[in-house]
């Protein structure tokens, strides 16, 4: 909670996009997250993100579920729609509101939570289904608005506040998008700007679902010496295996890059993506050369980030579907709806 | 690696003030206007009175280094209204004299003379009175306060203010002499002070030695702009030809062509040498001499006077813009384009060293000491014209000098500036001071209507805020006092300060080697260098370090408030500053 409203001054020397606006004319309201969260710096670099993107805040869809993650929709692009779904279920909703608009550009923010425990099935049938948006996970490791009980994606021996460790498992999304065949999936941390805005930017350039799971501490229940998603933790056991340089279509591509351990992607809109491979023998369009370095760095405690793996031939859901390249929405009611001789010509092909 | 800031010691946050640190008595603006917002005038008069002694004289006649210097002014274009709040404050306080300094009973036995009684020797009587000094001021005229009596107009300063306030200090118990000239200085420290301060002004204006100047029908219609307000304000002078020309256009141009027009002079224009950007009157007095219809003509270099049959009908001017001459007819001139000082009185065979060049005394920039033991200068007297708070200021400097003196201390091992902090927080989020930023655009003086104010010379032109702006002013203030105060050691570097600035003023920045560098690195680039950058020790977890551009921060706390781990606390300044009677600066404020 603060007490104040965010002063309506900026700093003069701000910058305006392509499209006029300001870095803070896609701010939303003030957060009411505890002070220090590290879903505060994501909703920040989501806000740089769409600025950089010159995205029009009224063509893009803010998706959300429950817990603290779901509430950062309302705190950043004001003027955007927005779909505040029941618990675990805004994967659904989201494939919903795409299938019917797939103009609009889908945001969905979820936890660990509200997509590794609730709504885990919803999640790997998104993925399945490759609808086209960006899927962040603010992952913390545990329940915050229930008082810090652990979650589906805290580490075994990772203890809580109180100092009971936990036993169970945890669950991957990482791992798990890759053995369900998700077309684009990066790791980050809240604490690293520098790192997350290019992944955010690619993953909203992307043509299919792009996951992208985020360390963000839970500086309440979750940022003390025995956790294992802690800002200290993370920052020490970070391992960066590929760095993303986003660079957007209209930007001229300066010195073409010649050296061997740089990969360029092209993104459907023409966009390109560059990785340098920080780690030997990785290959980030490769699916099991990816699933086999983020599993070994699983293995030796380290947190693997960086744009882990894409691959930009896949088919989203519309693609699959044979929709037409119109936005339903946008398609007149006798186009949506024939009449009784199209529905009775249809139904003679099933005779 | 750029250096983390020092701010164990007050430079930083005092200049992060820029009111205060413009101010040459460094009056502590923020905390006064809070007491305004409160309600509390007497409070606030009183810590005016500390730094600026005569809080009600300022704040109608200052000429408000602060206000340009203001960091509302960088954001919304307008300073906050300082000047005249603090007259607010003068105007609406209760009586103040049961908590005014009070000379004590047991005297200490020095004996002390000032030279002239304004505002540089009245200070100093301030200051050395409750020292138990005894206090001579010798004045030349029938009343004190100096320039601020004679060469203000009344309907700029009413008289009862000045009274009022020069008052304070005289019934302390100074001795003050009227109507007494010192003609000799020799002879006066032959009485046996013990330190001597002159603090007798400027009081010449210069003369501009033009053909036609000293002609028969021509000389007595120039007049000398300060000489000639004097005459005004002694009743000497009561009306003015209708034509009149000011030559010259600082703020003693202000005054004399509005006083013209007030005295008959009903097509009065000032003639300024150079264009409008080069004008040394403040633009809140060009402004005012505008709405009473004074016209300024620019880029007219004065060439003769024109007498026709032993009149004084017209001056010619060079117009430097088209390189031609063109008269302008008028009956009368007053001429106030500066003031020289001129010591006469003082022999130069006494010990005090005069400067060869411009024959001024030398005197010391600390210390105000001149080269002769116990003589000290100050107000414009020291180095020529400049305004009141100055002339406070020195006085303030000059009376830590005599005490020094009079104990056999030396004067240049002087008092240090010391300084407070303290935390603000109250509760989760609530501080003691308002930090809700108000966009209100800065309030408009009223002024007396202008047939009002042409109707007799007293007629005070300025009627202050009203309540309602007064409470709106209070408010555009950012409360730059209340630093953001940073430990780095505490710091998880979360990013949540840098995320909530409204004014993206806060970075973590990796450690370049210099200043500049860093300055293009910052969320928004640092572009105003004469604001400084905080720069803090290594992040405990990265070694990255935090930085602040101090320039536009709005010093609305919510860098603190989104802190997890209180590293950021809004800590409110306070300069402690030294005074004579009081060298470690332990004052509390006075509590009505």
């Amino acid at each position: 909670m603060t007490s104040i409203a965010k002063p309506p001054v900026r700093h003069p020397g701000l910058r305006k996009n392509a499209i006029g606006f300001t870095q803070r004319d896609y701010e939303g309201a003030m957060s009411t997250l505890c002070a220090g969260c590290g879903h505060d710096s994501v909703t920040a670099a989501l806000v740089q993100a769409c600025w950089e993107l010159d995205l029009p805040p009224h063509r893009a869809a803010k998706m959300s579920g429950i817990g603290c993650s779901s509430k950062t929709t309302a705190y950043f692009m004001k003027q955007s729609h927005g779909f505040n779904s029941v618990h675990g279920r805004m994967p659904s909703v989201t494939s919903g509101a795409n299938a019917a608009n797939r103009g609009l550009t889908y945001i969905g923010i979820s936890g660990d939570g509200d997509s590794l425990s609730i709504g885990l099935g919803q999640l790997c049938h998104a993925i399945r289904r490759n609808v086209r948006m960006l899927y962040v996970i603010d992952n913390n490791g545990v329940y915050g608005l229930t008082k810090g009980q652990f979650s589906a994606s805290a580490d075994i021996g990772s203890t809580s506040k109180k100092g009971e460790a936990n036993v169970q498992p945890p669950i991957d999304p990482v791992l798990l998008a890759l053995t369900l065949g998700v077309t684009f999936v990066a790791r980050s941390f809240s604490g690293d700007k520098a790192q997350l805005i290019p992944i955010l930017k690619a993953g909203l350039s992307h043509n299919g679902l792009a996951l992208v799971d985020i360390i963000s501490p839970c500086v309440t229940f979750n940022d003390h010496d025995g956790s294992t998603k802690s800002y200290k933790f993370t920052r020490e056991h970070d391992v960066e295996i590929s760095t993303a340089d986003f660079v957007p279509l209209r930007h001229e591509i300066r010195a073409p890059e010649t050296d061997s351990a740089v990969n360029v992607v092209t993104m459907h809109d023409g966009s390109v993506v560059r990785f340098r491979k920080t780690h030997e023998g990785y290959n980030p369009t490769d699916r099991e050369s990816a699933y086999a370095h983020v599993r070994a760095c699983q293995q030796r405690h380290e947190v693997a980030t960086g744009l882990l793996f894409i691959d930009e031939s896949g088919s989203d859901m519309h693609a699959v579907s044979r929709t037409v390249p119109t936005p339903l929405v946008d398609l007149t009611h006798h186009e949506l709806c024939p009449g009784n001789a199209a529905l009775q010509s249809l139904m003679e092909k099933y005779r | 690696m750029p250096r983390a800031t020092d701010v164990a010691s007050p430079h930083h946050y005092h200049k992060v003030v820029d009111c205060q640190y413009a101010c040459p008595a460094h009056t502590n603006v923020p905390e006064y206007l809070r007491l305004i917002a409160q309600g509390r005038y007497t409070e606030s008069y009183l810590l005016n009175r500390e730094s600026n002694v005569f809080p009600g004289i300022l704040g109608r006649t200052c000429d408000r280094p602060c206000e340009p210097a203001c960091r509302r002014g960088r954001i919304d274009g307008k300073p906050v209204a300082i000047c005249r709040l603090k007259r607010v404050a003068a105007d609406l306080r209760n009586d103040v004299t049961p908590y005014l300094p009070k000379a004590p009973s047991i005297r200490n036995g020095k004996r002390v003379a000032l030279i002239g009684a304004g505002p540089a020797s009245l200070t100093v009587a301030n200051d050395l009175l409750p020292l138990g000094y005894d206090v001579v001021i010798y004045e030349k005229h029938a009343r004190a306060g100096g320039l601020m009596r004679f060469n203000i107009p009344a309907f700029r300063l009413p008289e009862r203010v000045l009274d009022e306030e020069t008052g304070y200090i005289i019934d302390m118990g100074a001795d003050v002499r009227y109507n007494t000239e010192v003609t000799s200085l020799g002879a006066l420290i032959d009485e046996g002070y013990d330190a001597v301060f002159i603090g007798s002004g400027a009081p010449k204006g210069k003369e501009l030695d033009i053909p036609g100047r000293w002609d028969d029908g021509a000389r007595e219609h120039i007049h000398i702009g300060i000489e000639w307000l004097g005459s005004v304000h002694f009743g000497h002078i009561e009306k003015i030809a209708p034509r009149v020309l000011i030559i010259g256009v600082g703020n003693t141009a202000m005054d004399c062509c509005r006083t013209s027009r007030r005295l008959g002079g009903t097509h009065t224009k000032v003639v300024a040498r150079r264009s409008r950007q080069f004008f040394k009157a403040s633009p809140w007095e060009l402004e005012d001499a505008g709405e009473e219809g004074i016209e300024i003509v620019e880029n007219h270099s004065p060439k003769r006077f024109v007498i026709e049959n032993g009149t004084l009908v017209g001056m010619e001017f060079e117009r430097t813009e088209t390189n031609d001459t063109v008269i302008i007819p008028c009956d009368d001139v007053i001429l106030a384009i500066g003031q020289d000082n001129a010591f006469p009185w003082i022999e130069r065979d006494i010990g005090i060293e005069f400067d060869a060049k411009w024959d001024m005394p030398i005197v010391d920039k600390a210390s105000f000491a001149s080269t002769k033991p116990g003589v000290f200068f100050g107000g414009d007297a020291a180095w020529g014209p400049q305004n009141i708070i100055w002339a406070v200021e020195h006085g303030h400097q000059a009376a830590i000098s005599i005490h020094q003196y009079a104990q056999g201390l030396p004067l240049d091992d002087r008092p240090t500036q010391g300084m407070n902090l303290t935390s603000t927080k109250m509760g989760m989020h609530s501080w003691a001071y308002s930090n809700d930023f108000n966009p209100s655009p800065r309030s408009t003086m009223l002024h007396a209507e202008l047939v009002e104010r042409f109707s007799a010379i007293g007629v005070e032109v300025e009627l202050g805020f009203t309540p309602e702006q007064t409470a709106t002013e209070v408010e555009r203030c950012l409360n730059c006092d209340v630093e953001t105060h940073f430990e780095a050691s505490l710091c998880i570097e979360c990013d949540a300060c840098v995320d909530v600035c409204p004014v993206s003023c806060l970075t973590i920045a990796p450690n370049v080697a210099d200043e500049v560098d860093l300055r293009m690195l910052l969320s928004a680039p640092a572009q105003n260098a004469t604001q400084d950058l905080y720069v803090s020790p290594s992040l405990p977890q990265t070694k990255r370090i935090m930085v602040k551009d101090e320039d536009i921060c709005l010093h609305c706390g919510l860098c603190a408030e989104r802190c997890p781990t209180a590293a950021w606390d809004m800590k409110k300044f306070s300069l402690v500053l030294p005074y004579a009677f009081n060298v470690d600066g332990t004052l509390e404020m006075v509590s009505v």
